[in-house]
């Protein structure tokens, strides 16, 4: 009621009442989605004794320190562990990226005996998490040997992104017109050059979304890496920040600040797909 | 150069039949359009052409050779689509000639078709644009002249026209009439408007529901249409369907006769109704007229009349030009 009289007496000010408070929720959000972040960063520049007195407030002369960041790089190999993130990681959503969507062509695209049925038993691993498997894919490394490996890690999380991506992908090829397929078809592209040349353009913010959302979990991950690859050499820094965290004492400072440092790298490929993706929707919109 | 022949074309999709023995020659140069309603399978029959679809059963023979087996490369065909179906994120040249790339063609003649084309379409200025920086009518002259580069055997075209507004139908209708004077290629070409395949076509294949109904020139089905569907399908407005009893007709179950066909006066005549509708269209006029349980008769007259609605007119047919019937909707000779 209230809402339709604004509206009939002047819609300039409903326009902006409603900017305001989608403003308002979205700034809200954000902030609440920042606050731990915000507080692990500026946290991770205190002394130990300052996080304790006074965790929400900013780092001053007295309190700053960078004791925490002396301590991830004097213990520990943390940039053999970055490194060993940054494989898996990159070299897992690589495979994610390049098997998902072609597999999620080939149940776009073409008609075949058990085309529904393979596309529905991808899709049951959405539903079904990895971890399930864990004991059968330890044997199986165990067996292959390649626990204690990057390789062990990779083949996991590539499994485990693929059913999502498979999913989400086709669903977008599925929109691409038939035609633009024909006519590539009838000036001699191969199949190849018509995934490659036309429908993966076409899909690139899909290819964004799924990237986002393989590679998160992937960085974040605790749970692979300890039962998989926990020796030295293959740590990952998820990991590698465990060790501050002991059973009786927990080195806070060091802790925050390679949580910290962990943000870096997985916010800048976040930096780099976010573009790809506002590419692909503005190129999209003047189709 | 340029020849096709459908023999008993077959084509199912899982248990729906939607092609039901196809048997089509075509010759070389010649403006054959299939007509027909959606869904007939027009599209199917012409990507089977191309080789985009398999054929459940039967043979495509393009110049005498068997095309079952050969990729749409290699048939010697272009196809211009309904979506234009440009490359969204490469110029209007690169467009044109990627077909020609893919060919290996030499570069110098790659240039020198693609200049042809252009000129041929009045599209020089817009050669470094990409598809999203042109109206509708320019995107679908693109893709005519994409067809235009590969100097195929065989165009075709699945209606061309049906993204375009009605003024810009016309003009680009005259270009393809005009087209095919100047490359004396062979076309196909499929839409569902019956004017157009009208004013276009050498031959008409009207299809229904999976076959073909009737194969002859425009004016052999306006005159001499084989049954029922091909009268009403060819001819606008169209031909009106009488019950045989309504006008005394013994050996036929239904009478067909065109709008243009009837006369309109105050004499007794073979029908007898009252004005429900006059549509001044300038050049002519259409009337309703209806004639109780004879159903709503459509007389197209030329000129322009003044019938008031609800006056009784009675409606005369030119007796050489009326159509009969027989129960299976075949026509009488
Ligand atoms: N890929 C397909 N799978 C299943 N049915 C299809 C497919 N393509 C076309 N059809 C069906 O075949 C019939 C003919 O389609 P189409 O050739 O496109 O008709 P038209 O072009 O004459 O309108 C339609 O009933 C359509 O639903
Ligand atoms: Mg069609």
């Amino acid at each position: 009621m209230a809402a339709q009289t604004t509206m009939s007496r002047s819609p300039l000010s409903q326009q902006s009442f409603r900017a305001i408070a989608a403003h308002a929720i979205l700034i809200t959000y954000t902030l609440i989605a920042l606050f731990p972040v915000v507080i692990i960063l500026i946290n991770s520049f205190k002394s130990r004794n300052a996080i304790f007195r006074s965790p929400l407030s900013l780092p001053n002369s007295e309190t700053f320190s960078l004791i925490g960041y002396e301590t991830v790089m004097k213990q520990g190999d943390f940039v053999l562990y970055f490194q060993n993130s940054l494989i898996v990681t990159v070299s897992s959503l690589a495979m994610v990226l390049l098997f998902g969507a072609m597999a999620a062509f080939a149940l776009a695209e073409y008609r075949f005996k058990g085309n529904l049925l393979t596309g529905l038993y991808l899709a049951l691993g959405i539903m079904i998490p990895i971890r399930l498997g864990t004991v059968a894919i330890l044997q199986m490394m165990v067996a292959s040997g390649l626990v204690n490996t990057l390789t062990a890690l990779i083949l996991v999380y590539t499994a485990q992104g693929l059913p999502l991506a498979i999913f989400i992908l086709s669903e977008f090829m599925k929109g691409i017109s038939d035609d633009l397929k024909n006519a590539g078809r009838i000036d001699g592209l191969s199949e190849y050059r018509i995934f490659g040349r036309l429908v993966l353009p076409l899909i690139r913010p899909a290819l964004a979304t799924v990237a986002v959302f393989t590679m998160i979990p992937i960085w974040n991950d605790l749970w692979f890496p300890l039962i998989l690859a926990p020796s030295e050499e293959t740590k990952t820094v998820t990991l590698g920040a465990q060790v501050f965290i002991g059973q009786f004492v927990t080195n806070w400072n060091a802790v925050l600040s390679s949580l910290s440092l962990a943000i870096l790298p997985v916010l800048v490929l976040y930096l780099i797909f976010s573009r790809q993706l506002i590419k692909g929707i503005t190129a999209g919109a003047v189709k | 150069m340029g020849s096709l022949s459908l023999k008993n074309i077959h084509k199912s999709f899982g248990d729906v039949e939607v092609l039901k023995g196809i048997d089509l020659t075509v010759e070389d140069g010649e403006f054959v359009i299939f007509v027909g309603p959606s869904g007939c399978g027009k599209s199917t029959l012409l990507r089977i052409i191309a080789g985009l679809e398999d054929e459940t059963s039967g043979t495509v023979e393009i110049d005498g050779e068997l095309m079952n087996a050969q990729p749409p490369t290699k048939r010697g065909i272009a196809m211009v689509f309904q979506t234009y179906a440009l490359y969204p994120h490469l110029t209007v040249r690169d467009n044109m000639s990627l077909g020609l790339k893919q060919a290996k063609v030499a570069k110098e003649e790659i240039t020198t078709s693609v200049e042809l084309a252009t000129s041929m379409l009045s599209l020089e200025d817009y050669l470094d644009r990409r598809p999203a920086e042109l109206s509708g009518g320019q995107r679908q002259r693109v893709a005519i002249g994409r067809a235009i580069v590969r100097k195929p055997k065989l165009f075709l075209f699945d209606e061309p026209l049906s993204n375009l507004d009605a003024a810009l139908r016309v003009n680009t209708r005259l270009e393809i009439a005009a087209l095919h004077r100047k490359l004396s290629a062979t076309m196909i070409y499929v839409t569902h408007d019956q004017t157009e395949a009208m004013t276009l076509a050498d031959r008409i294949v009207v299809l229904n529901g999976g076959h073909v109904e009737q194969v002859g020139s425009p004016m052999e089905l306006y005159n001499n249409p084989a049954n029922k569907f091909v009268a009403g399908f060819i001819g606008s407005p169209q031909m009106n369907f009488i019950t045989a009893e309504q006008v005394g007709e013994k050996n036929a179950v239904t009478v067909g006769i065109r709008p243009e066909h009837i006369s309109l006066g105050t004499k007794k005549g073979d029908l007898s109704g009252t004005v429900s509708h006059v549509e001044r269209l300038g050049g002519d006029t259409n009337v309703y007229l209806d004639c109780g349980s004879a159903g709503l008769i459509s007389v197209r007259m030329f000129g322009e009349h003044d019938f008031a609605v609800d006056s009784k007119l009675s409606a005369t047919f030119d007796p050489s030009r009326i159509y009969r019937f027989d129960a299976q909707d075949n026509t009488i000779v």
